[in-house]
């Protein structure tokens, strides 16, 4: 009983919003919205696991005095000052002003900003070190990587300019995103959504059960 | 070949520090590189310029900070071409990281356009759930956001009063960074609600909605700083999209350079190797 009754829970409500989509009657659409609004909820509550998880962590990786425990720290009482503050501002926290958007602005959105910008600097580091032409796939990768970027860019218009618009760097970087590229990604979308069709059937049958407890 | 040779032995930190110089450069001093309007970014145009004057647009900001450089100038020109056609904007964040942002991006072009907070544009703010935030709306915008971003009410506001659902509005406006968004949308919204869509995304992630462009599902689409440029260059604006565009220029051929020069070190050296 203990595995059977999520099992059948599952089904039942896999089954039932599956129905949702067809059927716009009220019998199934109220309940259905329940359902909705239910799943909101838990993915709220699951922030505030994910928290007390980072915490529970992170204190432990203090307690016992980790090599890295520094910057837990440093984790941890962010975190909890942050909190604090966005609980003391109360509901009007994101409003102009508060303490906690100074937090956002003047901590959070450089640093997150800072972040994304490395990338930049390892992507070229990589292409100079990792960007190995080993094999004929790899070499067409390669160049069509490199037609793609400099096609994107003004500077790759800039120097194709006296050439006819077909062959210009812009027409190309078009047609390769626009055929090949295409054709691929959608048969890697088709394959995904078969994919996840199967999953969902799996976990509605009862077949799939390792959301349970780690059993496949 | 000793050059050749000393760059096998370069130091990663030379090339950070020609990155951050060809970055900085043309920011310092553009070169105003000629912009070429790609056909993603003019119907993405078009089917704003199509919209019926003062109609109410449904805008989805979902990134954060990291993806401002791309993200954020394609908001303001979208922003910009609504409220010159007197649309109204009712903004929603299904990124945690974004609301605050998204906040100031409004009431900045609001500010600009002297726009009214509540009456012409209204931030609904963050709301977690993710694909299931979406189906929400679709029985109802403001009981799936019942308070806006500042926490206050949201049935209060005049701007609300005309909205019920998906069916309110005549174009959903999807900038995106990646996970819940533009993707997300086409297959709970688009496919569902069947209403017509338009979106921006990062240039990392533009590959993926190429399929949903060809199939009608998305009108037009902007692909990162370039696709935000070119829209600028529609709009007749300059902003720092269209500044970005030199540094990200010289970016790509350093990158483009890299991949060359690195293989040509390998070669030689598995030559000399060989022999």
């Amino acid at each position: 009983m203990k595995r059977e009754f999520p099992l059948f829970v599952t089904a039942a409500v896999g089954l039932f919003m599956i129905l949702s989509f067809f059927v716009p009657h009220q019998a199934v659409s109220v309940p259905a919205d329940f359902l909705q609004q239910s799943a909101v909820i838990v993915v709220a509550f699951g922030y505030v696991l994910g928290g007390a998880n980072v915490l529970r962590v992170n204190f432990d990786g203090i307690y016992r005095r980790r090599p890295d425990w520094p910057y837990k720290l440093v984790l941890a009482g962010s975190l909890l000052a942050t909190l604090a503050i966005g609980a003391i501002e109360g509901r009007g926290f994101q409003s102009e002003g508060t303490r906690f958007m100074w937090i956002y602005d003047q901590v959070y959105s450089p640093m997150s900003a800072t972040m994304f910008a490395l990338l930049a600097f390892f992507i070229a580091s990589a292409a100079f070190r990792a960007f190995r032409i080993r094999t004929l796939e790899a070499g067409l990768l390669a160049l069509a990587a490199m037609l793609v970027m400099l096609g994107r860019v003004p500077i790759g218009n800039a120097w194709t300019q006296w050439l006819p618009e077909p062959v210009r760097l812009q027409g190309i970087q078009e047609w390769i995103m626009d055929i090949p590229q295409n054709a691929a990604k959608r048969a890697i979308l088709i394959g995904a959504a078969l994919g996840v069709m199967a999953t969902g059937l799996r976990v509605i049958l009862g077949i799939e059960r390792s959301y349970l407890s780690g059993e496949d | 070949m000793g050059a050749l040779r000393s760059l096998e032995k370069l130091d990663r930190r030379w090339i950070f520090l020609v990155v951050g110089l060809l970055v900085l450069f043309p920011l310092l001093w553009p070169l105003d590189l000629p912009l070429y309007v790609s056909p993603p970014v003019q119907a993405y145009h078009d089917a704003i310029a199509e919209l019926p004057d003062g109609c109410t647009v449904l805008v989805s900001c979902d990134y954060d900070p990291a993806s401002r450089p791309e993200l954020v100038p394609m908001t303001e020109t979208t922003l910009r071409q609504l409220f010159d056609k007197r649309c109204k904007v009712v903004a929603t964040v299904l990124w945690n990281g974004g609301a605050g942002l998204v906040d100031q991006v409004l009431r900045g072009v609001g500010e600009e356009k002297q726009r009214v907070y509540g009456v012409d544009y209204i931030n609904l703010g963050y709301k977690a759930g993710n694909e299931a935030v979406m189906v929400l709306m679709g029985q109802g915008i403001a009981s799936a956001f019942p308070r806006d971003n500042s926490g206050l009410p949201t049935r209060g506001f005049p701007i609300m009063r005309e909205v019920r659902d998906y069916s309110s509005f005549p174009l959903l406006v999807s900038i995106s960074a990646g996970y819940p968004g533009t993707k997300e949308y086409v297959q709970q919204v688009q496919g569902r609600f069947h209403i017509p869509m338009v979106a921006g995304v990062t240039a990392v992630s533009a590959p993926e909605f190429y399929p949903y462009l060809q199939t009608g599902q998305l009108r037009g689409m902007l692909g990162g700083m370039a696709g935000a440029a070119e829209y600028e260059k529609l709009r007749r604006e300059k902003g720092t999209a269209t500044q970005g565009m030199d540094a990200q220029s010289m970016a790509h051929v350093f990158i483009a350079l890299c991949i060359v020069l690195g293989n040509v070190v390998q070669w030689t050296r598995r030559r000399r190797d060989a022999a």
